[in-house]
């Protein structure tokens, strides 16, 4: 299980949502690698999940696994919903 | 052995491997992660070194062109290029600030009310590096560099965010997170001005606002597409003789210039990849030190944390800045008329695209779609502006074909250096 998450330059929020993936997959108890990128990165990375706030989830739907689309990027209780559910199905 | 041991210490990417090792053993990582995370962390820093060389070459060719064709010097402002140069010389001073700030952000966050924990790593390194430039380039060495780099490095990373912190209120509608990139002033003055013309209630997110512009969001492609529109014109006005003589190696003008602009935008895009690697393992160790130590501090998060309140304004604020920044060029280029030497500041696309679109969401936060336009209109002159009066603090540096972009830059960079000039 494959979870990338992205951003304009693949700096710095898209590694803080990582940090916080990281704790939400512990509160869950599930085992997965969480990476973070740019948008350019992500058409050539394979994933199962990616994660991008929802100013630029539409630029990921087209790249093979889901998507989960944030409202908010330091909601975790946002987080924690939607990465569970895209974990489920 | 000690000059094994000075050696050692004395090599930028080691020095910051030695950081990230101190960091995983504070976080009682186990040894195979400990030695993972060290060695990606100076493979980081050796890969950022590759992408300046390559940074450096298509920049050259586009400085000679611009001189050439203009008679001026062009600068395009972007921070990884300016810095992947830099680092080269001032690498060890560098790493040593950025690490000690980071200490010194924790001690102000712990003991004064200013609870701010800066976790936006990138600019904790570009903001460490120009600090360390200036120093040195002011007559500081030594253990005295180091000192007062750090000392003010951790100043600021708590300082700007709570600059920000009344218009992020706004913006979030909460007061747990805070904000961390150093363009802070530019974002203030963006609100500022959006208090003044605008009208909060009519916000930019009730207009119907195209979207299509938001694939510029990908900035390999973003700089791919400026950069090449930029060439061309540098390319065009010095003419066909001289870049096929000179630069191109007989090559087609036109078609050397997709070549540079695009190699640019490589180069930028290893410099990026360098990075995240040298923060990987940094920034979540700096994290986790911070919140145990610190339990009641408030994280200052990079500028994207603000896009998904107001993604109309992310667009409308980029627009407006950049048009900003072809506005601020043209008044250097009638200024320079009659101060010549002066630099001519292009208008780069990662800073306006970052920083406008920021600029946008808080000058929404306080005017509206008025605000929104005025405030990052506002900001893109600022950050055409501010780099003009940071170059010649900057040594050498300054005489690179670019600069530090955003606004908190310039402005900590013309203050440091201008002080340092009292005492020399």
């Amino acid at each position: 299980m494959k979870i990338l998450v992205c951003c304009g330059n693949g700096l710095g929020s898209s590694f803080m949502i990582e940090m916080n993936i990281k704790k939400v997959l512990a509160e869950l108890g599930v085992e997965a690698t969480v990476d973070h990128c740019d948008l350019a990165s992500a058409s050539g990375s394979k994933a199962d999940i990616y994660v991008g706030t929802r100013d630029i989830a539409t630029q990921l739907t087209s790249l093979g696994g889901k998507v989960v689309s944030l409202n908010n990027m330091i909601d975790k209780q946002e987080l924690k919903e939607k990465i569970g559910a895209a974990l489920v199905d | 052995m000690l000059k094994f041991i000075l050696d050692i210490l004395s090599v930028p990417a080691i020095l910051v491997g030695l950081i990230s090792m101190i960091g995983l053993i504070a976080l009682k990582k186990n040894s195979a992660d400990i030695i993972k995370g060290t060695i990606k962390t100076i493979l980081g820093f050796l890969i950022l070194g590759g992408g300046a060389g390559i940074v450096v070459g298509a920049l050259s060719s586009f400085g000679a062109m611009f001189q050439h064709g203009f008679n001026i010097n062009g600068v395009v402002p972007h921070n990884e290029a300016i810095v992947a140069m830099a680092l080269k010389t001032y690498g060890t001073q560098t790493a040593l600030i950025m690490a000690f700030g980071m200490v010194v952000n924790i001690l102000i966050a712990r003991f004064t009310p200013l609870k701010y924990i800066f976790l936006t790593g990138h600019h904790t390194l570009y903001m460490a590096c120009m600090i360390a430039s200036i120093l040195v380039i002011g007559g500081m060495q030594g253990a005295s560099l180091v000192i007062v780099g750090s000392i003010i490095l951790g100043f600021i990373m708590a300082l700007f965010p709570a600059i920000a912190q009344p218009t992020m209120r706004r913006i979030t509608g909460t007061d747990d997170v805070a904000f961390g990139h150093f363009s802070t002033i530019g974002y203030v003055f963006s609100a500022w001005i959006g208090s003044l013309v605008g009208d909060k209630a009519k916000t930019t997110e009730d207009i119907n606002f195209p979207q299509g512009l938001s694939f510029l969001r990908d900035s390999s492609l973003a700089v791919s597409l400026v950069m090449l529109v930029l060439y061309f014109i540098v390319a065009i006005a010095s003419g066909p003789a001289y870049v096929e003589k000179e630069l191109s190696g007989g090559q087609h003008f036109i078609v050397f210039s997709i070549i540079q602009a695009i190699t640019f935008a490589g180069g930028v895009y290893i410099i990026l990849a360098g990075v995240r690697l040298v923060l990987a393992e940094i920034v979540p160790a700096f994290s986790g030190i911070a919140t145990n130590l610190v339990p009641d501090a408030k994280p200052a998060i990079d500028c994207p944390v603000v896009y998904p309140y107001a993604p109309n304004a992310v667009l409308i604020g980029f627009l407006s800045s950049f048009v900003g920044g072809v506005v601020g060029m043209i008044v250097l280029l009638m200024l320079d008329k009659s101060i010549p030497g002066l630099p001519i500041i292009l208008p780069g696309v990662v800073p306006h695209f970052f920083c406008g679109a920021t600029a946008g969401v808080f000058g929404n936060a306080t005017g509206g779609l008025r605000g929104s336009i005025a405030g990052a209109f506002a900001q893109g002159l600022l950050i055409t502006f501010l780099p003009v009066l940071l170059m010649p603090v900057l040594g050498d540096l300054g005489f690179a074909n670019t600069t530090f972009s955003d606004a908190d830059f310039g402005v900590v960079g013309i203050l440091l250096g201008n002080i340092l000039q009292l005492f020399k």
